[in-house]
């Protein structure tokens, strides 16, 4: 019985993966709320393009001995606001301006690193996410930005609904749409800032997307899918650490891994609209949510 | 005789020389009308005839070359709630985990301003929009889960919850059976019956003859309006559609024996 007991209370003996846990969770759970209008807006690609992007802006920081955070940030914030200028004016393609600009960040990162002689594992630990090396101090900067992120989501939630749902209308109703959609991107740039150091600039669209995707599968409203995006994205964080602690592996890939399986679960099994349940002509006979079969 | 002030009371809408467009390219030139209080007006034109670049002017979305839009005899700014709109179905998101009151709460947006959360009447106004389009017991569905029907209903709710006295409907009948068509018909002719001016976008000339007090025909200039008797006269439907529509003079047979 005790060695349950182990099993499960073994790794919080160490500090740094108590850290590392509460560094998961805060980063999972803002991801899975600012993810949720990544996904409905169709914007996986931004969403896995900022991370690479700030990368530019955290081997500049590292080489000068400057801050690794506001380094990020500046890379995330300006490409996000790039990517927003360059598809309004309507020359090129939005998926190719994103293409072009966080390349071309990414790009300038990996020259920076090829000239650093030291300390390069640090840079890479960027690259891949190394949840186990974030400081106390990291948590709290963690904390404060995603609280900041959170924060405006709870306050301005009518607005973002609104212009994400039907930007014309939110416009023709006085609400200065273009403004919300910088934020929204800003938003994404943040949460990409605090996520890299613990997740690593490669798997960061995992947080962002995976749960919330599978709480869409779950639930039918907005709030609903944001707080079980949360919660998914929380338990994959412990359930992932567990697994790294256990069969000694990567923890970001193990966080992300826990979060892909959790959504084939859910995509098989999600009551009534499960590939699963579909897939059986007998269980599908009483159809759920065909919105051609509603009469008049 | 009426006054100047007095003929702008009746007018709803008084559209005066607009042009407008799009990066130098004219889409609108030239185009003058009115539309009376309390009517339900028809707007017809081809593809590309400038029909939604009128709505999104009239909305004051989209700014004019020169010329003036005068809605109830003043100049639209978005967000001052004198004009209702609904988009076009195919530019809504109907998979967004929104339910349909939701959708219908949303007209409140606009008055509401910044940050401010709805407060009773802005609910009790969305449920009255909702029983007044007969959706009142699908109001907790997902918006995608509602018929062709429903779902543009939905939207006039929404409109109607804005309380704007005129209606911009992009398209409300494209794609709707028959019967869907006629129950969103007999809508709109009870709301202009309360009061509502109604200024419908749609390629569907028999309903606007049969069924409209007016019609404004479009190809980037106005071709003609007034009454729909008047309007759709061949010359001038022809003018507007070129060779893509053809005429038929009634009795005509199309299919013989």
């Amino acid at each position: 019985m005790s060695d349950v007991a182990d099993f499960f209370t073994d790794p919080w003996r160490l500090e740094f993966m108590r850290r590392g846990l509460v560094a998961a969770v805060l980063v999972s759970v803002v991801a899975a709320v600012v993810g949720s209008y990544v996904i409905l807006k169709g914007m996986a690609f931004i969403s896995d393009a900022l991370p690479h992007a700030s990368f530019g802006g955290i081997a500049i920081a590292f080489a000068l001995g400057g801050s690794l955070y506001v380094g990020g940030a500046i890379a995330a914030l300006t490409t996000a606001l790039l990517i927003g200028f360059v598809s309004r004016r309507g020359l090129v393609r939005s998926d190719t301006a994103i293409g072009i600009l966080f390349v071309g960040s990414f790009a300038l990162g990996l020259a920076v690193i090829s000239r650093e002689r030291n300390y390069t594992g640090d840079l890479f630990s960027f690259v891949f996410g190394n949840v186990l090396a974030v400081t106390w101090n990291d948590v709290y900067l963690t904390g404060g930005i995603g609280a900041l992120v959170l924060a405006f989501v709870a306050i301005f939630y009518k607005e973002l609904l609104f212009t994400s749902y039907d930007p014309a209308m939110a416009a023709a109703a006085g609400l200065p749409v273009p403004a919300f959609q910088y934020a929204l991107l800003a938003l994404v740039a943040l949460t990409t800032v605090i996520a890299v150091q613990t997740i690593g600039v490669i798997l960061v669209v995992a947080l962002l997307i995976t749960p919330a995707a599978t709480a869409q599968l779950l639930v039918r409203s907005l709030p609903a899918m944001m707080a079980l995006g949360a919660l998914i994205g929380a338990a994959s964080s412990l359930i992932g650490l567990y697994v790294a602690w256990h069969a000694d592996l990567s923890a970001s890939a193990s966080i992300v891994l826990t979060a892909t399986a959790l959504f084939i679960v859910a995509f098989a099994f999600a009551p009534r609209r499960g590939a699963v349940w579909q897939l059986i002509p007998s269980l599908n006979s009483r159809p759920a949510a065909q919105p051609q079969v509603l009469k008049e | 005789m009426l006054g100047e002030h007095s003929s702008h009371r009746e007018c709803a809408v008084d559209v005066r020389d607009l042009r407008a467009g799009y990066h130098g390219r004219p889409a609108l030139e030239d185009v003058t009308f009115t539309i009376e209080t309390g009517c339900l007006a028809g707007l017809v034109g081809p593809n590309g005839s400038g029909k939604s670049t009128l709505l999104k002017v009239m909305l004051g979305l989209h700014k004019p070359w020169s010329g003036e839009v005068l809605i109830f005899g003043h100049t639209e700014r978005p967000g001052h709630g004198d004009v209702g709109y609904t988009p076009q179905s195919e530019l809504v998101d109907w998979t967004f985990p929104v339910s349909v009151y939701d959708v219908v709460l949303m007209g409140r947006y606009g008055k509401l301003g910044l940050v401010r959360r709805p407060g009773k009447r802005d609910r009790e106004v969305a449920m009255a929009a909702l029983e007044r389009v007969r959706l009142i017991d699908r109001a907790e569905r997902q918006i995608g889960e509602l018929s062709g029907g429903e779902q543009r209903r939905a939207l006039i709710a929404r409109a109607l919850a804005q309380e704007a006295d005129l209606l911009l409907l992009d398209e409300p009948l494209a794609g709707l059976d028959a019967t869907a068509q006629h129950d969103l018909l007999r809508l709109l002719e009870e709301l202009r019956t309360e009061g509502k001016t109604l200024f419908v976008a749609t390629h569907d000339l028999s309903c606007v003859a049969a069924d409209f007090d007016h019609a404004v025909l479009l190809n980037n200039r106005v071709i003609a309006f007034g009454r729909p008797a008047d309007v759709f006269t061949e010359d001038k439907l022809s003018e507007a559609f070129q060779r893509h529509l053809f005429v038929l003079p009634q009795g005509t047979t199309i299919i013989g024996p």
